[in-house]
């Protein structure tokens, strides 16, 4: 049996951080308003662009463009890998690992060299530990604040990769955010780009697009431009969901956290309590015993 | 006075401009171009510049943009950029010392021609373009 005084230093102990997973909880909290607040920001650059990259595409038909062709022999990859720098997010960084030592799987059977691109400090050292190459790393990105730039520069540098055959072919994996309670780890091909259609598009609405468009300079040299801003834009959205999942995620992790300390508060209260009326009656017991002795 | 037009221009980080004008004048990459209300669908990509404008009061307005693509449809012009700043919104002082830091840096290095030269030049671009966003006076 825990003495009084051990039990009440626990209790101060689980309280104390119960306040550090609360503060947390609601720092979450409002980098999460704040990460929604830029995802919210892109959409209307994103809209436009997939649909006018959709619809050149239609109308600049195929276009031979190294960028878009799928190369016969696969013998280099180069993964994307976005995690967060800061751990205590629940299962969300070892989700997305799983997800890449998934690929990596998959890919490796007919000797494969996989290089890694790293956004994140977390994935940094997982791809460190298993001695898998790393071409670039960029930290404190993810959850913090960042501008189109750095997609640009690393969308730059996996395009000049992808050119000059140092890989043959370029994933990302991010953490797709669904809702506050949901999100998921999601593998995309950024290169060569995926066959481009004009998304969420009805029929009608396609073909009364672009194409009486007056295009300058013409629609297959707009498509050159377009494309490697699309893997920039791609990267960016990347980015962008999976700093919204990561609060989301250390958000709901605190959250239990601060629940878990509750219940281990309630407990440890009644095992105080318990204690204290055994002392109580001990001293009662006592009380009594020496006044029966003293009238006997 | 005829109706006016929509002029939007939008980055990846936010929305910058998104209101009513009675003309729109982009740097488009063969020229410049203004557009009025009922403009034949078009689409171009666009220089580092500036974007004029006539807002409904009949106002001129600046925004500078990085580059991009513009289309523009009988009722509006979508500007995308990589990033576009308002004339008020530009900070001088900071363009002003890029400026300067990439006319040294095109002096020292215009010898050897490199991607860094490249580089310098563009920076270059950008910085004389805001400056004289910031600067142009308002008649």
């Amino acid at each position: 049996m825990a003495t009084l005084k051990d039990v009440k230093t626990k209790i101060g102990a689980v309280k104390k951080t119960k306040q550090i997973t609360k503060a947390m909880n609601m720092v979450a909290a409002s980098k999460l308003r704040g990460a929604q607040a830029n995802m919210t920001g892109f959409r209307p650059y994103a809209g436009k662009f997939a649909e006018v990259l959709g619809s050149l595409a239609e109308r600049g038909g195929s276009t031979a463009t190294p960028l878009l062709t799928m190369r016969e022999k696969i013998s280099k990859i180069n993964i994307v890998l976005c995690t967060s720098d800061r751990g205590l997010c629940g299962g969300f960084n070892s989700n997305l690992i799983l997800k890449a030592r998934s690929l990596v799987k998959e890919k490796s059977g007919s000797d494969i060299k996989v290089s890694f691109t790293n956004f994140g400090k977390k994935g940094r050292d997982w791809t460190r530990k298993n001695n898998f190459e790393i071409v670039s790393e960029y930290l404190g990105v993810v959850g913090g604040r960042f501008g189109f730039n750095v997609s640009v520069n690393a969308g730059k540098k996996l395009i000049d990769g992808f050119l000059n055959g140092e890989y043959d072919e370029v994933y990302v994996i991010y953490s797709e955010f669904k809702s506050t309670a949901k999100q998921i780890p999601v593998i995309k091909q950024l290169l060569p780009i995926p066959p481009l259609e004009a998304s969420g598009k009805t029929e009608d609405a396609k073909k009364q697009y672009l194409p009486e468009h007056i295009c300058e300079p013409t629609p297959a040299e707009l498509l050159d431009e377009m494309l490697p801003k699309n893997v920039y834009v791609q990267i960016y959205s990347a980015l962008l969901e999976t700093s919204t999942s990561e609060h989301a995620a250390r958000m709901a992790a605190m959250n239990n956290a601060t629940k878990a300390c509750n219940d281990m508060i309630d407990s440890l209260t009644l095992a105080y309590n318990k204690a204290r009326q055994a002392s109580i009656t001990a001293d009662l017991m006592d009380i009594v015993g020496g006044a029966e002795a003293l009238k006997g | 006075m005829a109706e006016n037009i929509i002029l939007e221009v939008v980055t990846p980080e936010k929305s910058v401009v998104s209101e009513e004008a009675q003309i729109v004048m982009a740097p488009g990459s063969l020229g410049e171009f203004g557009v009025l209300i009922g403009h034949t669908p078009f689409f171009t990509t666009l220089k580092v510049g500036i974007i004029r404008y006539r807002d409904i009061k009949g106002e001129e307005r600046f925004v500078f943009v990085n580059g991009g693509f513009a289309e523009a449809l009988p009722d509006r012009v979508t500007v995308l950029a990589e990033s576009a700043e308002r004339r008020r919104d530009i900070d001088l002082e900071r363009a002003k010392s890029a400026l300067k830091r990439a006319q040294e840096r095109l002096a020292k290095e215009s010898a050897d021609k490199d991607i860094d030269f490249m580089r310098a030049k563009a920076a270059l671009d950008r910085a004389l373009h805001r400056v004289k966003t910031a600067e142009t006076r308002l008649h």
